[in-house]
C-alpha cells in the first residue's frame, strides 16, 4: 500500500502495544505511535491520533511510497519489530519503551520515560520519513506547543511542567511534511491550529544504515537527554534482555504456550509497577460499535476480575507480581471510598467501589472531550469513569476469593487485612438483600442479579474458609452470622435465581433470560460443573442464546439501556472454554479455546470485544480481562488434561495447580 | 541555627510547590545530587541533604552581613535574598553545564554521563515561571533570616 494511502483510522487490530509498566503506547502497523499518555496510563495523552487523526498528534517512522508490512514481537518480549518491504529495499523498525533493572538504573541517569525507535535498512535502499507532532492535553485548542531547537540536544516541546525531548539521527526540522501536516499524509493543517508544531524529516538509507529516534519525557523535573548511536543500541538490547529475563520465570507447560506468554507479557505491560495495580486497558473510548457512543475510559482498575488476575500471576510463576497486585487490592479497598448512589460511607459499612485508579483513588469524574472526533467518528471521547455511582455486590466475592487464593498460595494476612476482610463480610450481610447494578454495569437500573447474590455467597464462604484455616479471626457470633447468611443466599439463588420452567439459572431473580455471568457460577465454586445438572442446563442455555461463531455475547444485544449495539465479549468466550474444562469436557474446551484464539490479531492481542461476523476487534485495546480469561482457561484446560489422565484427581483446585 | 533551618525549609518548600503546581521543573535536589550519583533516587536524597546544608551555610553568610551592617530586618534580608537569587539565576545557572559532571550542554549534546538538562539563562529551560519562583523563594528565605536574626551585643 502506498504510504500516502494509509487510512486515517487503522483497524483496532492493527495496533501493537509497547510500554514500560507505567504507561504504554499504541503503535500502528504503519509505524505510527497514535496513542501515548504521559507520565502514567491515566494521564492526558500527548499522542491521540487514535481518537482524532487530525488533531490528536502522532509520532511516525516509515518508508515513503509503496510498501508491504509484517510485524512481530521479538521472541518473548514486548519489543516490537515491524518490517517494511518496498520496491527498492527492506526497512526494519524496532520499537520499545526503555526498561531497565534496578541495578542498571542505579548506574545511569535515565529519563522518566523513553520511547526508543530504531530504523535499520536491511536490504537495498529505502527513503524513510519521520514526523513527531505531540499534542499535550489531548490536543485541546491552544495547547499545542511549538518545537524548540535545542541544537545538540535535539528538539523539545514544553507544556506546563511536562517536557518532551526528541533526539533523532534522521535530520528533522520544525514544520509540516510535504503534504502540509507532519502527522497525517494527505491532509492539510487544521484550521485554527498552527500546522507547524511538529517536526519532520526524510533520509535515504542504504543496506546496513541504522538510525535511532528517542522521545523522552520529564515531568516536574529537569529533563534527561539520552545519547543515541551505540548507547541507544545498548538501551534497546537492555530492554530486550529485561523482558526476556522477566518472562523466563513462566512455568506454564500447557497448550498454546505462545498465546499464554503473550497474554502474560500484555498483563505485565498493563501493570502499573509502582503500585502493582493492573489497568483494564491502556486506551479510552475505542468504540464497542464503530460510530457508536459506547465509548468508555478503561485506563483504570476494576475489581471485577481481581482473583483471576492474582491467580494468573501466581500460577504462571510470578509471585512478586501477584503479591504486589494483592497488596494494591487491599490498599485500594482499605481507603475511604466514595459511596455509591443511595449509600453513605461509614467505617463499619465498607462498600467497595467498582473502579479505582492506579493509586486507589475513586473520584474519577467522567467528562467528554468534545474537540476530539473519536475513533472513526465514534463520539463522544470520554475520560474518567462514572461507575463510582454504581453498586456492584459481586466484587465483594472477588476480593474475598482473591484473599482466599492468596492464602492458598502461601500468602499471609496481617491483623489489619483480616479486620478489613471481616468488615467486608459484615457489609455483605448488610447489603446482599438490596438490588445492585450488576457485573455488566448496565445503566438500566438496579436489579437483583443472580450472579451478584452468588458472589455474596462466595464472599461469606471464602471468609469462613479463611477463618477455618486460621488466616483471619472471626468471633463465634460473626462466624455464626456469616453461616446463616451464606445459607440464606444459597436458598435465594437456588429458588429465585433459578427458573423452574426453563430449567436454568437466570440473570435476575424471577427473570427468564440468561447472561454470560451465569457461567461464572461454575467457575466460582457455586457447584461442581461436572456433576450439577442445573449448571449443565445453564451452560447449554447460555450457548444457545448468546453464542455466535464460537464467541459469546455477555447478554442479549440491546438489553442494557444504552443506545447502539455491541459485539461478543472476549472474556466470556474464554469463560466458556474454562467451564467446559471444569465440567470434564476437555476436548470441547480445547476446541473452544482454539476457536477464540483464532480471533487474536497477528501479534496475539485481544480487544474487549470481537465482532462475530467479521472478527474485527472492538472496544478498548488490548484488554487485560480478555487476556486474564485466556490464561485462566489455559490453566484450567491444562489441569483438566492432567485430571483426565489421572481420573481420581479431585476436581477442586483446577486453578491452583502448579504447573 | 534554628531560623537558618526554617528559612531553608521554606525555600525548599516554595521550589517544590512550584514543581507540584506545574510552574517550574527546577529541582535543586536532583541538580545537586546528580553531581554525586547517577542513581535518580539517591541523587534526590543526597541533593536534598546538600541543599539543606547549603541553606544553613548561606544563613551564616547572611548573619555576617547583618553583623557588618549592624542591622537585621526582614526587608534587608529580602534584599539579600533577591541579590542571591539574581546571582544564581543569571550567573551560576548558565555556568552549571561547565562544572556539573552530569549536565549536558546545548553545544555538545548528551553523552553517556552528561545527560541532565542544562538550566540556561535565568533557568528558563525549566519553565518560564522558574525565575519568579526562585526569586520568591529567596525573598522569603532572606526575609525570615532578617526578621528573626538577633544581632550580637
Amino acid at each position: 500500500m502506498p504510504s500516502d494511502l494509509i487510512p486515517a483510522y487503522a483497524p483496532i487490530c492493527d495496533y501493537a502495544l509497547i510500554g514500560d509498566c507505567r504507561t504504554a503506547a499504541l503503535v500502528s502497523r504503519w509505524g505510527s505511535v497514535d496513542f501515548l499518555c504521559l507520565p502514567r496510563f491515566d494521564s492526558p495523552a500527548v499522542f491521540a491520533a487514535l481518537l482524532d487523526a487530525r488533531r490528536g498528534g502522532r509520532f511516525f517512522a516509515r518508508p515513503v511510497g509503496e510498501l508491504r508490512v509484517r510485524r512481530r514481537y521479538l521472541d518473548r518480549t514486548n519489543v516490537l519489530e515491524t518490517t517494511f518491504e518496498t520496491a527498492a529495499g527492506v526497512l526494519r523498525l524496532t520499537d520499545a519503551m526503555s526498561v531497565a533493572g534496578e541495578a542498571e538504573r542505579r548506574g545511569e541517569l535515565l529519563p522518566e520515560h523513553e520511547l526508543l525507535r530504531c530504523l535499520e535498512c536491511v536490504a537495498g535502499e529505502v527513503e524513510v520519513e519521520v514526523g513527531c507532532d505531540p499534542r499535550p492535553e489531548w490536543g485541546v485548542a491552544g495547547t499545542a506547543p511549538a518545537p524548540r531547537d535545542r541544537r545538540a540536544l535535539g528538539v523539545t516541546w514544553e507544556h506546563g511542567n511536562q517536557l518532551l525531548m526528541l533526539r533523532s539521527e534522521v535530520p528533522v526540522a520544525a514544520g509540516a511534511g510535504p503534504s502540509g501536516h507532519p502527522g497525517h499524509p494527505g491532509q492539510s493543517p487544521l484550521p485554527g491550529l498552527p500546522g507547524r508544531q511538529g517536526v519532520y524529516g526524510r533520509e535515504t538509507l542504504r543496506a546496513g544504515d541504522r538510525r535511532f529516534l528517542s522521545l523522552a519525557s520529564a515531568t516536574a523535573e529537569p529533563g534527561v537527554f539520552v545519547p543515541l548511536g551505540d548507547a541507544a543500541a545498548r538501551r534497546m538490547e537492555r530492554s530486550v534482555r529485561w523482558w526476556e529475563q522477566w518472562v523466563a520465570a513462566c512455568v506454564y507447560l500447557g497448550p498454546h504456550p505462545e498465546a499464554v506468554v503473550r497474554s502474560l507479557l500484555t498483563l505485565k505491560l498493563l501493570t502499573y509497577s509502582p503500585s502493582g495495580a493492573v489497568i483494564a486497558a491502556p486506551t479510552t473510548s475505542l468504540p464497542e460499535a464503530i460510530g457508536g457512543s459506547r465509548n468508555w475510559d478503561y485506563r483504570y482498575c476494576w475489581l471485577r476480575d481481581a482473583s483471576w488476575t492474582l491467580t494468573a500471576f501466581f500460577d504462571l510463576g510470578f509471585r512478586e507480581e501477584g503479591q504486589a497486585f494483592f497488596s494494591w487490592l487491599l490498599y485500594a479497598t482499605r481507603m475511604r471510598t466514595a459511596a455509591p448512589a443511595g449509600h453513605r460511607w461509614t467505617p463499619r459499612l465498607r462498600i467497595l467501589n467498582v473502579v479505582y485508579d492506579v493509586h486507589g483513588e475513586v473520584r474519577l469524574p467522567e467528562r467528554p472531550l468534545p474537540w476530539l472526533e473519536g475513533y472513526a467518528g465514534s463520539r463522544p471521547v470520554r475520560v474518567g469513569n462514572g461507575a463510582v455511582e454504581q453498586l456492584q455486590l459481586d466484587i465483594f466475592g472477588e476480593v474475598a476469593q482473591a484473599a482466599f487464593e492468596y492464602v492458598e498460595r502461601g500468602g499471609t494476612l496481617d491483623a489489619s487485612e483480616g479486620r478489613l476482610l471481616r468488615q467486608l463480610g459484615e457489609t455483605v450481610r448488610a447489603l446482599w438483600r438490596e438490588p445492585d447494578d450488576g457485573i455488566w454495569e448496565k445503566r438500566s437500573g438496579r436489579r437483583h442479579h443472580t450472579y451478584s447474590k452468588a458472589m455474596c455467597w462466595v464472599a461469606l464462604d471464602k471468609l469462613l474458609l479463611l477463618h477455618d484455616r486460621g488466616a483471619i479471626a472471626l468471633s463465634a457470633a460473626e462466624a455464626s452470622a456469616f453461616c446463616r447468611d451464606r445459607e440464606a443466599l444459597r436458598h435465594a439463588v437456588e429458588t429465585e435465581g433459578f427458573n423452574q420452567r426453563l430449567g436454568t439459572y437466570v440473570d435476575v431473580f424471577g427473570g427468564d433470560e440468561v447472561d454470560a455471568s451465569l457461567l461464572l457460577l461454575g467457575l466460582r465454586g457455586w457447584d461442581d460443573p461436572a456433576h450439577s445438572p442445573r449448571l449443565a442446563a445453564t451452560l447449554a442455555a447460555v450457548r444457545g442464546r448468546l453464542e455466535r461463531n464460537g464467541l459469546l455475547y455477555r447478554y442479549p444485544p440491546g438489553a442494557d439501556g444504552i443506545p447502539g449495539g455491541e459485539a461478543a465479549f472476549g472474556i466470556c468466550s474464554f469463560w466458556l472454554a474454562e467451564l467446559l474444562a471444569l465440567a470434564g469436557r476437555v476436548e470441547e474446551a480445547l476446541a473452544q479455546f482454539e476457536r477464540v484464539l483464532a480471533y487474536a490479531n497477528d501479534l496475539g492481542l485481544f480487544a474487549e470485544e470481537i465482532d462475530p461476523q467479521t472478527g474485527a476487534a472492538l472496544g478498548n485495546f488490548p484488554q487485560a480481562f480478555t487476556h486474564v480469561g485466556l490464561i485462566s482457561a489455559a490453566l484450567a484446560i491444562t489441569a483438566a488434561t492432567g485430571r483426565a489422565r489421572r481420573p481420581n484427581a479431585p476436581a477442586a483446585g483446577a486453578k491452583g495447580v502448579r504447573l | 541555627m534554628l531560623w537558618g533551618f526554617c528559612a531553608t525549609a521554606v525555600l525548599t518548600t516554595c521550589l517544590a510547590a512550584s514543581q507540584g503546581l506545574g510552574l517550574s521543573r527546577i529541582s535543586m535536589p536532583l541538580i545537586l545530587g546528580a553531581a554525586l550519583t547517577a542513581d535518580r533516587r539517591r541523587a534526590n536524597l543526597y541533593g536534598f541533604a546538600l541543599h539543606m546544608a547549603n541553606g544553613w551555610l548561606f544563613a551564616v553568610l547572611y548573619a555576617l552581613v547583618f553583623e557588618s551592617l549592624h542591622r537585621a530586618t526582614w526587608w534587608l534580608g529580602a534584599i539579600l535574598g533577591l541579590a542571591q537569587a539574581l546571582f544564581i539565576l543569571a550567573v551560576v545557572m548558565p555556568l552549571l553545564p561547565y562544572v556539573h559532571r552530569r549536565m549536558a550542554s546545548e553545544d555538545y549534546g548528551p553523552n553517556p554521563t552528561s545527560q541532565l538538562e542544562p538550566p540556561g539563562f535565568l533557568a528558563l529551560n525549566y519553565g518560564r515561571h522558574t525565575p519568579a519562583a526562585t526569586i520568591l523563594a529567596h525573598l522569603l528565605y532572606g526575609a525570615i533570616l532578617g526578621a528573626f536574626y538577633t544581632l550580637s551585643a
